[in-house]
């Protein structure tokens, strides 16, 4: 049987996982990074993007976080999310919606435009479509 | 009839009050029911925080933030929460009480103390008791949100970053069930040690990007988180106790209600006893 470790995701709202995983993989803020279990510490922040996680016999999820924090110890993982959302939950509509109005706005600046916050949008948009459509591949 | 219009009226007067607190009752149950799920949801983010900052305390980290020292103590900051309302039993006394000692205890070792404080009855307290208040903060309603805590937090926290204040605690009531509600006081910073289980060597943790910025973030975070959780936690105790409360009120004004009934039946037959009594007199005179 496949080692395994503890894992937590949990959001300001909710807690969206937690359980038994024998490998996940985040976005950190340095790049894709992927942890089993009896990683060394490790801290670090999350962009948005997704989480993957491989449950103990295999099987396979796929959460959204908007950011946040990434705490492993060799005997449990905690992901801290500011906004999460499990993969199948995720809105395509809305997030294509959201990508097109942060282009836009982009786009057409203006005086009062806060170019950090529309990027920050923008990227967590792509980040969301980027969940939807590795969904629909498996 | 002696005094049986006062009482009717009277009779009738506890009866609008316990329609009032009946109804007030029945609110808090419902607004209960939704603060309750509100702590439900938000305890595992706190508790999830609480379990890494536990474990960055343990660590022999490389860069020691600030928030991770010990000092010594000149002065103490307390963030106190308390309810806007009242009509929520001893819910706030009990809290205030167990505070009032505290700072007793620290007037004696000679050390200072601050306060931030969050809702109306804390602000009424403090201005009867005394006390520094360095921020204040009032009126989050029944859903309240992170961005209304934060200012407060902020000010706690700038004192403690400028060396004003040594320690932080939050006060709050945790909730415990709908009939036990638990005035608790917290140290926030600098962050206590977990005596969980120690591990023998030392380590430390890989950061990406650097430690400093990580940290920084997330002992702030913690902090607001913390103090958040404090603020779901004791509006639900709010709604707990006030449905306590009032359910109590309700219950003594039956009872006062049912008593005054006698009493005025009382009065009532002894009329009538008295004016039968008059006129068997009187006809007993002329016959």
């Amino acid at each position: 049987m496949a080692m395994t470790v503890q894992l937590d995701v949990v959001s300001a709202e909710e807690k969206i996982f937690s359980g038994l995983v024998e490998s996940v993989q985040v976005t950190g803020s340095e790049g894709e990074l992927g942890v089993l279990p009896f990683h060394a510490p490790l801290l670090t922040t999350l962009k948005p993007g997704m989480v993957r996680i491989v449950k103990q016999f295999g099987e396979e999820h796929l959460i959204y976080v908007a950011g946040g924090v990434l705490e492993v110890q060799p005997d449990n993982i905690t992901v801290l999310a500011d906004v999460a959302v499990r993969g199948e939950d995720l809105d395509e509509q809305a997030a294509l919606d959201a990508q097109k109005r942060a282009e836009e706005a982009m786009q057409h600046a203006s005086a009062d435009f806060n170019y950090a916050e529309a990027a920050a949008q923008l990227a967590e948009a792509i980040a969301q479509l980027r969940v939807i459509q590795k969904m629909r591949k498996k | 009839m002696a005094g049986g219009k006062e009482i009717k009226s009277k009779i009738g007067s506890i009866n609008n009050t316990r329609k009032i607190t009946s109804a007030m009752e029945k609110v808090a149950v419902s607004k209960m029911r939704k603060a309750q799920d509100r702590v439900a949801a938000t305890r595992p983010y706190a508790e999830g925080m609480r379990k890494v900052i536990g474990n960055v305390a343990q660590g022999s980290l490389e860069y020691r933030h600030p928030y991770l020292a010990e000092r010594e103590v000149k002065r103490v900051g307390y963030i106190v929460i308390s309810t806007d309302r009242g009509l929520c039993g001893g819910l706030n006394t009990n809290e205030f009480k167990k505070v009032a000692i505290e700072l007793k205890s620290w007037k004696e070792k000679g050390v200072d103390t601050e306060f931030a404080i969050i809702g109306n009855k804390a602000a009424a307290f403090f201005k009867r008791f005394g006390g520094k208040v360095v921020a204040a903060q009032a009126g989050s309603g029944d859903v309240p949100r992170l961005a209304d805590v934060i200012g407060s937090v902020q000010v706690m926290l700038k004192a403690f970053d400028e060396g004003r204040i040594d320690r932080l605690f939050l006060v709050y009531n945790k909730f415990v069930n709908t009939m036990k509600q638990e005035p608790v006081i917290d140290q926030l910073l600098p962050l206590p040690k977990t005596d969980l289980a120690k591990r023998e060597h030392s380590w430390d943790y890989i950061y990406e990007p650097d430690p400093k910025p990580i940290l920084d973030m997330l002992l702030s975070r913690y902090i607001e988180s913390q103090v958040y959780q404090g603020v779901v936690e004791n509006s639900a105790s709010e709604q707990a106790a006030r449905m306590v409360a009032m359910k109590a009120a309700t219950d003594n004004a039956g009872n006062l209600m049912d008593d005054l009934k006698l009493v005025y039946n009382k009065a009532r037959q002894a009329a009538i006893t008295q004016e039968l009594s008059e006129i068997v007199a009187g006809a007993a005179a002329v016959g």
